[in-house]
């Protein structure tokens, strides 16, 4: 596809001498960089409840953000109405964080390479929605079939198809359509007069809906969910101390996410506010740890064809065999840190100044296999499911918070455990992992990162690995 | 004008075939300036609009929302949610508020206030200077800063539905902050403090807000871990309001309906201790909470929700209080469009008569949070557990810092061992709390 066939000419009529001309009134104070940030999202939602088709919603967002450089200052100024006049009035709004002569010449925008992590046949935006309310209604029988104790079920499902324009004075001119499709499951189970338990699953992707009809099955997570409600019923108490921890694979990859991830986000560091800050080249986690940021995984939700800065993404590697290796680096800190973008820079929306951030990160698989990981601790708990961490990155700590646990006593898995918090000091708590499982896994693609108010969606995965000493926050 | 255009996209989506319809019609401006180490960081500003619908055909529901308020747009809003409207299952629940509670309360809630909108650019910097400066200068530990900001915002939302109703609802803020970090040896600890308010002669001096800023970055220098212990617990205003909110979440009509709150079937009976009482007002002036009528024009009223340890009401909108078989209380909320959820107005634990000092002064051993990290409570079976830091409490005075360890408990004890309120009670947002001490929670360190 070329330029002119790409949405936003296609639809609005944009010529690369609009953008041209767009930019040089952005640079006219004399700032060093200018980007515009054209965005186009439609959006669908359906919601099933007590078994009744509840909500069915369609959206529209559609914007340019407009952002100059002039040193370490940001000016940044948008527009929800695409007129020249409304967009030109955005971008002297945002050419005022710089003072003096305009200095950038005639721009010249060139198109670079494409590429396609997320080919779709059939977008899901393009199905009926007869078809959408076929998963959630599919999500809500099988979580009611799954056990009689099962009372209370609620499916969803979004998608959102995501059209965005990037120029750069630099003279980068990037597009890309970004699809993403998601189902989750909420469950809840009683037994007798007890208290209801909480069960949860979901997943999907940068996908068609084809992706439901194969291992993400809108019945796979329906009974999942159902099966940690059930579970959750005959819980204990969690217990308090320092312990033994062992995670199991995928989605407790969220300890990588807060303990080391956020800790490597560039502006922190260049800021020198962050625990990491200064640390490449020395050890932080056991040898066995190499932990990975890749935005380059086929039709992974953490992934992008390419940056919200029109960036390649790539694979980073942020720790290889305990050591640290390098930061995640937008334009702008790469630039005032000297280096190159890792195709790191997101933003929410083109309400949003871009940052550094992560997209799909996990650690490599190592040697042992998850039984000798259990077989190996004699009293621990094993970690399974999570509902989210967040990070103090100044300090290093970071909490997660676990959902579905167990005991293990003498190498073997015991009763399940009511959830509770786990905490730890980032570059700390990676040096006591000790063993590392074969059993690499990624998550079933919820995950969504916040920071300073912005969210995107992000992939963790891990897999089984053991934590000689951490502190887990129950009561017993 | 906004006004008109929701009027104006009611009638069309009735004269499309909807049988009921309500709009909402959004415009905001927002303006921030961030500096660090004294030089401009990030200036941005921009505006934007949004529109959204819902529409009822029979008792279907359907949706829509779009930023798009040109002609054509609109447009295909409504007939994107008739559309959607198609697709959903007729629920004998679905519908709008009887004619009787609509309505906007005939009180100036001084929401919104023409000063935030004549606040010059440069003075807004210089506040945000100022306060970063306050908070390097109160400290040689202080040696960085992620910065000082200063933000504004001015909204206007109004909401029209196919009973009769429409109302405009105008509202303003401006927020100082600043973050500093600092240092001791190798080790480093950041901290905030921030002052928000609808006018700017409410707020906080810049210098206040970045001495407290960094009072409260220094005093976590040189943390401890601490051991596995059962301890009296005492959480700052700031802090506490947390714990009102989770409150709010186990009250709410929706979560009341689906049988997923630790205070189902709980109405009339005691679920806290004598000391508590709570209440929902969005009638209170000047506050974040404040408003003339909720998301589904419905007149806006003060609920007593907890007197004295006694649970009086559940909190509803329109529809949670039908699936009850009770009155909604005017606390719909929605975005644009979708379905109403229920919202607080300004929900806040009535103050007692203790400084924080007399609270913390019989405590032998315990704890004083000063920050809570994570997820960690789960309002369906009432588990709590949550990361925190703060100051350790030995013989009734705050001893050292504290940090890498979780508290945890279940909410339907907590809220039963809560002792006597600090007088402090401050807004600071629509949710807020005096100092709370809980009688004893698990501190689990090494």
């Amino acid at each position: 596809m070329s330029f002119t066939d790409s949405f936003f000419p296609r639809k609005f009529g944009l010529s690369t001498a609009d953008l041209e001309s767009y930019l040089s009134v952005a640079l006219s104070h004399g700032g060093d960089y200018a980007d515009l940030y054209f965005e186009y999202v439609a959006t669908s939602s359906l919601g099933i409840d007590e078994g009744i088709v509840k909500s069915a919603s369609q959206g529209v967002s559609l914007g340019v953000g407009v952002r100059v450089l002039s040193g370490e200052k940001t000016g940044y100024a948008y527009t929800d109405d695409l007129s020249p006049d409304k967009i030109r009035h955005a971008c002297k709004t945002a050419a005022c964080i710089a003072n003096g002569p305009s200095k950038v010449e005639k721009t010249g925008l060139n198109e670079g390479p494409q590429r396609d992590l997320y080919p779709v046949l059939t977008a899901p935006n393009d199905t009926t929605l007869n078809e959408r309310v076929e998963l959630i209604k599919r999500a809500d029988r099988a979580a009611r079939a799954y056990d009689s104790r099962v009372f209370q079920v609620r499916a969803s499902y979004a998608d959102n198809v995501r059209e965005i324009l990037i120029a750069t004075s630099e003279g980068k001119l990037s597009y890309d359509r970004q699809p993403m499709a998601r189902v989750n499951v909420t469950v809840l189970a009683r037994q007798g007069e007890g208290s209801p338990q909480e069960g949860y699953a979901g997943g999907g992707g940068r996908m068609g809906l084809e992706v439901f009809e194969s291992d993400k099955s809108p019945e796979r997570y329906a009974r999942e969910a159902a099966r940690q409600a059930i579970m959750q019923l005959d819980a204990i108490d969690a217990p308090a101390g320092e312990m033994t921890v062992v995670l199991g694979p995928g989605w407790p990859g969220v300890l990588l996410h807060e303990a080391v991830g956020h800790g490597l986000e560039a502006d922190f560091n260049r800021k020198g506010v962050s625990a990491f800050s200064n640390r490449i080249g020395q050890k932080v986690a056991s040898e066995l740890c190499t932990v990975i940021d890749d935005g380059t995984m086929a039709h992974r939700r953490g992934s992008i064809n390419m940056d919200d800065e029109g960036n390649p993404t790539q694979q980073n590697v942020l720790i290889e065999k305990g050591i640290l290796r390098g930061y995640l680096q937008d334009n702008l800190s790469s630039r005032l840190m000297g280096g190159a973008s890792t195709g790191s820079g997101r933003r929410e929306s083109y309400q949003h100044v871009p940052m550094p951030r992560m997209t799909n990160t996990f650690m490599l698989a190592g040697d042992s296999t998850p039984e000798e990981i259990i077989r190996s601790v004699p009293k621990g708990l094993y970690c399974v499911n999570f509902s989210g961490g967040s990070v103090d990155i100044t300090s290093g700590n970071f909490v997660f918070s676990a959902s579905e646990c167990y005991e293990i006593e003498n190498g073997r898995l015991g009763r399940p455990v009511r959830g509770a918090s786990l905490i730890g000091n980032g570059p700390e708590a990676m040096k006591y992992v000790s063993m590392v499982g074969n059993d690499l896994k990624l998550d079933e693609g919820i995950g969504v990162c916040g920071k300073e108010g912005q969210s995107v969606p992000v992939g963790v995965g891990i897999p089984t690995v053991r934590i000689d000493q951490m502190t887990v926050g129950g009561v017993a | 004008m906004i006004q008109q255009l929701a009027t104006d996209v009611v009638a069309r989506a009735l004269k499309l075939g909807a049988t009921e319809a309500e709009c909402t019609v959004a415009e905001g401006n927002e303006f921030s300036a961030s500096v660090r180490l004294g030089e401009v960081e990030q200036l941005k500003e921009a505006g934007s609009r949004g529109a959204g619908i819902r529409v009822l055909i029979g008792q279907r529901t359907g949706s829509a929302t779009t930023s798009d308020l040109t002609k054509e747009g609109v447009e295909r809003m409504v007939r994107a949610a008739i559309d959607n409207a198609s697709v959903t299952t007729d629920d004998p629940f679905a519908g709008l508020p009887d004619a009787a509670e609509l309505g906007s309360i005939d009180v100036d809630l001084e929401t919104y206030s023409e000063a935030v909108e004549q606040l010059e650019a440069e003075w807004k910097i210089a506040q945000a200077k100022a306060a970063e400066a306050a908070a390097l200068q109160y400290d040689p530990r202080i040696t960085n800063s992620e910065g000082g900001s200063f933000d504004t915002y001015l909204s206007s939302r109004a909401f029209a539905n196919s009973r009769g109703f429409s109302g405009l609802a105008r509202s303003s803020s401006c927020s100082i902050a600043a973050i500093p970090v600092a240092k001791e040896g190798e080790k480093m600890e950041r901290d905030y403090w921030f002052s928000i308010a609808r006018r700017p002669d409410r707020l906080e001096a810049a210098d206040l807000v970045g001495r407290l800023a960094a009072q409260r970055a220094v005093r976590r220098l040189g943390a401890r871990k601490v051991s596995t212990q059962k301890v009296p617990i005492v959480f700052e205003p700031r802090i506490a309001r947390s714990l009102l909110g989770n409150l709010f979440e186990a009250v709410s009509g929706d979560s009341i309906y689906r049988q997923a709150s630790f205070l189902n079937g709980r109405l009339g009976e005691r679920v806290a201790s004598e000391y508590i009482t709570v209440i929902d007002d969005p009638t209170i002036p000047g506050l974040f909470g404040s408003w003339p009528f909720d998301d589904e024009g419905v007149r806006a009223r003060r609920k007593v929700v907890v007197d004295r340890g006694i649970l009086k009401t559940y909190l509803h909108n329109t529809y949670t209080a039908k699936k009850l078989g009770t009155s909604t209380t005017g606390n719909a909320a929605r975005g644009l469009a979708g379905n109403a959820y229920v919202d607080h107005g300004n929900f806040f634990l009535e103050a007692g008569s203790k400084t924080s000092e007399q609270m913390i002064s019989g405590i032998k051993s315990g704890l004083y949070v000063t920050e809570l990290m994570g997820q960690g409570v789960n309002v369906v079976n009432g588990d709590y557990s949550r990361g925190a830091a703060g100051m350790w409490i030995e013989n009734g005075e705050l001893a050292y810092p504290v940090s890498e360890i979780t508290i945890a408990g279940n909410l339907k004890q907590m809220l039963l061992d809560i002792e006597e309120p600090g007088a402090d009670l401050e807004f600071r947002g629509s949710v807020a709390s005096p100092t709370l001490k809980i009688r004893e929670m698990t501190v689990s360190g090494n």
